[in-house]
């Protein structure tokens, strides 16, 4: 089998520069199976996270080829040939070393938003209620949707805007069928929302499929909206007095 | 926080490391929308040419004449379709993209960086479900024209125009009813589908809406070519460039 | 030397599903509590768990009862279970579950709006509680979100490396954070070990990265003991194509929903081998069933066999297995909906480990509480589907209150011993300071391919042998390593510390096995193909004395009448 050179940025914080790989490729091959052979033979100090290799732990983010992608899952086969593979961390985050980012702004987020509070009289749960928030809580927590959302790459409003991976998380909460938290004030207030162009990138690099802007970003804007923009609804919550 | 360090150096406009063609998809929607809104526009301020023997040209429909309006007809209604597509959840995105470049592709440096997002201003973009109610009015209206273009001077026919009335106002409808704000009236705003008043059939009315939404981008393009195909139609009809072509 | 030091009731070492579920048990009791997570929060190996969690619910088989789960436990672990342990779990794993779905977890359903159980190997009625095939995700999520908003503090990315003592109770810890590689300490009251296993220690295995038997060694070198180590479980259905996948975990719930195991003739092999169970066989059993295949020449092209859902309809697979059509169509080009999978067994679950009290989890040393798979006497001789995530939360509870009471009457803090301490630090700074070519990357690949191959699925007196031996001379290379680089995030210097644990874990698995000279459960001797009476009353034990391992053995905990009546009317 022949070498493919792999481009791998090594570097921490203060900066750092791509350093050239030559890496034996087999059959079936992900980035992750290159780079822990450089790890094994060439460099092994190479700083990388992963955990399970398997796509289920999200783990090993990072920019191949300058898409957000996790490692574990990109085959090299699914990339350009004859031509060197580079591997960056991921942008949005700070790096620590190598491929490795700081993530914990993500932690923080998690912490800020207004926990799962059930009904307590013992109902019943039906397949209905709970399809559309299961397809949420397949996150595996990868970050990538941060990564590629322009308002954090771009923009760097990591102070006043959550990210896709929590309006995914606040849209199971809210849709869960068991839950009584009222998040409208938090989500049209603290989460930066609004911030949000639905540009769909984040839909685009999630490893799990979930529908992040149609499913989780767009039905929390149209709450928002029944809530703050509809005259309408509040006239008549006014006349009726429902809610 | 610390600072981002940034080790690519994504910092100017089109700066990536993508190897790809990501140009490709926002120029192609720059160049088609901007055909388009030009099309109508033209198509809007010629006040002629919007109908051929049965058939009324959908920049036209409903057709509302007045004395006191110094324009043509077509911006009494074309508002309500403008809007609904203007701040439709999909065109938001293919312009923002192409036209504001927030982003033009994914993982691709940005021209400028003031960025407000939906907010201040944007805010508007919540009143999508207005324009929605509008557009299914003036759908009824489309309808009622698709109807009208079976009747050949009071006998029931059909001719090529016909057809192209009739694929528009599918297209149209498709597009319509496969709106994120639809899908949110119709069941996406319940919580508990088993505990809600009619949840059920919410449920159910929920899916079936949430599963031609989640082709809302091809609807929503098919039906703008099949809207400008549809007016190019009659126009030329009207003008008589070409014949209509009697089917029966 | 000062070290970043952070003071604690209760010291949690691990993050898994056993960890999570024992800190916010302890914090609920009002005590402070820490969690220190080798990786991030929420990436543990839980994650990995598929098929789903076992616990007598009724839901689906209404005769389901906790003595019936409770039995077949003890059936699945060959009767060398700790029957305390196996009898709260069948009694409480339902309640733990129904706590799990109050504190917003969303299991499958079923049509009348209760959690959905489906069928899994070894047990008797439908009873694994599911979320299609990512069970274990959904579980952590919830729990890390339970005590994310329980005000517990996690540590992310930090490794201890050496728990410390006062006298002959636990004192503290000390760790390093992999960012930048410095100490900490902690002081605390209790600590209570939730590392899991340590499948890295084979080559073909369906663990992460960080499994690697840290809280094994760390309680082993602590002085405690460990039970029933050469009891490994593979497991029957890990990939066996492409290379760089070898080993990941293809979910017991294939076969649980239909799946169909066949070899290169096209014969359901499993009526040769256990024609009443066929395919839910219990996996030990299974598992040698798929090797003796292959190595009889009936094998698939990449020497596993064939495991077939294609007969279900493809949008059914895709409903209840969606990870499954995800891994299999991205990784390996295979529809599973179409064509069937390529599986051989991977080394998957230890049910060795820390021996515990089966009330609180607490080892034989003072103020050391474990939980989850680093715990040993559960599962016996072979562990049942389903009944290792039921093990964490019913233990990880039991833990968390067993080491909440224990802190709790503890007045004061017990004391650092310095010099201990300036020890352990030292150990783990010195392979920066030394020179050679020992790389340990290498001695890593050395001591898979040698468990692999001589301390594997069927073992024998002599290769048992020849491991150990193994061992003892990667243990002289490893304490030789040397280790380039800086101290920031340098994955080689991790590999140093992961790998004496691992070494030790094999020593002992290996020494274990030796001793065990019966065919049992997981363990497999050739040259004691059968069960022996003798041996099924015995516990072999391993800790340490005088600085080197001691392998003994202690009598299996003798069972009450009523629950010997009961496995009998249960036969």
């Amino acid at each position: 089998m022949p070498d493919v050179t792999f481009k791998v940025f090594r570097g921490d914080a203060k900066g750092g520069q791509a350093i050239d790989y030559p890496v034996p490729i087999a059959p079936g091959m992900v980035v992750l199976d290159a780079l822990h052979y450089i790890q094994g033979y060439l460099a092994p100090d190479l700083a990388v996270r992963w955990n399970c290799k398997a796509a289920k732990c999200g783990s090993c983010s990072a920019e191949v080829n300058g898409k957000p992608a996790l490692m574990c899952k990109t085959r090299l086969d699914s990339l350009p040939t004859g031509r060197p593979i580079t591997v960056y961390p991921m942008k949005t985050f700070p790096v620590i070393k190598d491929l490795v980012c700081d993530v914990s702004w993500n932690y923080d987020v998690n912490k800020k938003i207004p926990p799962y509070r059930p009904a307590k009289d013992g109902r019943k749960i039906y397949q209905e209620d709970v399809d559309r928030v299961q397809e949420f809580r397949k996150c595996i927590e990868c970050f990538l949707c941060q990564d590629v959302c322009h308002v954090l790459r771009e923009h760097e409003k990591k102070a006043e805007f959550a990210g896709p991976r929590f309006f995914v998380r606040l849209a199971g909460l809210e849709m869960h069928p068991n839950d009584i938290t009222d998040r409208s004030e938090f989500l049209k207030n603290s989460s930066g929302l609004g911030l949000c162009n639905i540009t769909k990138c984040c839909t685009e690099v999630c490893p799990e499929e979930i529908h992040i802007t149609d499913n989780a970003i767009i039905p929390l804007k149209e709450r928002v909206a029944d809530r703050f923009f509809d005259p309408l609804r509040w006239v008549f919550a006014k006349i009726f007095g429902r809610k | 926080m610390e600072k981002t360090v940034a080790p690519a150096a994504m910092v100017k406009f089109g700066t990536t490391q993508r190897k790809d063609a990501w140009w490709a998809a926002p120029t192609a929607t720059v160049a088609v929308l901007t055909l388009f809104v030009i099309y109508s526009m033209v198509r809007a301020f010629e006040n002629n040419y919007y109908i051929a023997g049965p058939y009324l040209s959908p920049f036209y429909s409903p057709l509302l004449l007045f004395d006191w309006w110094p324009l043509s007809p077509a911006f009494l209604i074309l508002w309500a379709p403008a809007g609904f597509r203007f701040t439709c959840y999909y065109y938001r995105k293919a312009y923002y993209r192409a036209y504001a470049a927030h982003p033009f592709a994914c993982a691709v440096g940005e021209p400028h960086r003031d960025y407000q997002g939906e907010t201040k201003l944007f805010l508007f973009q919540n009143l999508h479900r207005f324009f929605l109610y509008a557009a299914v009015v003036v759908l009824f209206f489309l309808w009622h024209d698709v109807i009208k273009a079976f009747s050949f001077g009071g006998h029931f026919g059909m001719g090529f125009g016909t057809l192209v009335l009739l694929v528009n106002t599918v297209l149209l409808s498709g597009y319509t009813f496969s709106c994120h704000s639809f899908r949110h009236f119709v069941g996406g705003n319940v919580d508990c589908f088993s505990c809600a008043k009619a949840g059920r059939v919410r449920f159910k009315l929920w899916k079936g809406v949430s599963s031609i939404n989640e082709h809302h981008m091809l609807w929503a393009w098919t039906s703008l070519f099949a809207v400008m195909a549809a007016d190019l139609y009659v126009r030329l009809v009207a003008c008589g460039a070409i014949h209509d072509l009697r089917i029966f | 030397m000062n070290y970043e030091t952070h003071e604690h009731d209760v010291l949690v070492i691990g993050a898994g599903g056993a960890g999570l579920r024992a800190a916010v048990e302890v914090s609920a009791k009002g005590l402070s509590v820490g969690v220190v997570s080798k990786s991030l929060l929420g990436k543990a190996h839980t994650v990995m768990a598929e098929g789903g969690i076992a616990a007598a619910m009724a839901n689906v088989d209404a005769k389901d009862s906790w003595q019936t789960h409770f039995s077949d436990t003890m059936k699945g672990g060959k009767f060398l279970n700790n029957w305390r342990m196996a009898q709260l779990h069948a009694q409480e794993s339902p309640d733990r579950i129904r706590e799990l779905e109050d504190w917003g977890a969303l299991f499958d359903r079923t049509p009348d709006g209760e959690i959905l159980q489906r069928a899994f190997g070894g047990h008797t009625y439908k009873r694994l509680c599911h979320v299609g095939d990512r069970t274990g995700l959904e579980m952590i999520r919830t729990l890390q979100d339970k005590g994310v908003h329980s005000g517990i503090d996690v540590y992310m990315e930090l490794t201890i490396f050496r728990l410390l003592k006062d006298g002959g109770k636990i004192a503290g810890a000390i760790g390093y954070w992999r960012k930048t590689g410095e100490f900490v300490v902690f002081k605390t009251k209790a600590i209570v070990l939730a590392t899991g296993g340590g499948g890295k220690a084979y080559q073909i295995t369906s663990n992460s990265w960080e499994c690697t038997g840290d809280g094994h060694a760390l309680a082993y070198e602590a002085g405690a003991e460990l039970i029933d180590m050469e009891f490994f479980q593979f497991h029957p259905t890990g990939m066996v194509w492409p290379p760089g996948v070898k080993g990941l975990l293809v979910t017991e719930g294939v076969r649980g929903e239909g799946g169909l195991l066949t070899n290169n003739k096209k014969e359901r092999f499993m009526q040769r081998y256990d024609p009443k169970m066929m395919e839910l066989s219990t996996r030990d059993m299974v598992a040698r069933s798929i090797y003796t295949e292959v190595k009889e020449g009936r094998g698939s092209p990449h020497g596993g066999v064939f495991l077939d859902i294609s007969h279900l309809a493809a949008e059914r697979v895709k409903k209840k297995l969606p990870s499954m059509y995800h891994q299999f169509k991205e990784l390996a080009d295979v529809d599973i909906t179409r064509e069937p999978m390529e599986v051989g067994p991977t080394a998957h679950y230890m049910m060795g480990g820390v021996r515990v009290d089966a009330e609180t989890g607490a080892s034989t040393i003072p103020g050391l509480f474990a939980c989850g798979e680093v715990t040993g006497g559960m599962h016996g001789a072979n562990r049942l589907g389903g009944n290792s995530l039921s093990d964490l939360v019913v233990f990880g509870r039991r833990a968390g209150m067993g080491a909440a009471e224990y802190a709790r009457k503890l007045n004061s803090f017990p004391l650092l011993d310095q010099g201990e301490l300036e020890k352990a630090a030292k150990d783990m700074e010195t392979p920066f300071q030394r020179s050679g070519d020992e790389n340990p990357y290498q001695i890593h690949r050395e001591l898979q391919e040698s468990m692999q191959s001589l301390v594997g699925i069927f073992r024998m007196e002599e290769d048992l042998k020849k491991g150990i031996n193994k061992i003892e001379e990667l243990k002289h290379r490893a304490a030789k390593l040397a280790v380039k680089g800086e101290r920031t995030y340098n994955p080689g210097w991790h590999l140093v510390g992961d790998l004496k644990s691992l070494l030790t874990v094999s020593e002992a698995v290996a020494n274990a096995a030796l001793t065990r000279k019966e065919s049992r459960g997981a363990h497999s001797r050739i040259d004691y193909p059968n069960m022996d009476e003798k041996f099924g009353k015995l516990n072999v034990v391993v800790s340490r004395k005088n600085g080197e391992m001691n392998i003994s053995t202690s009598p299996v905990p003798e069972m009450p009448e009523e629950l010997k009546r009961l496995l009998a009317e249960n036969k």
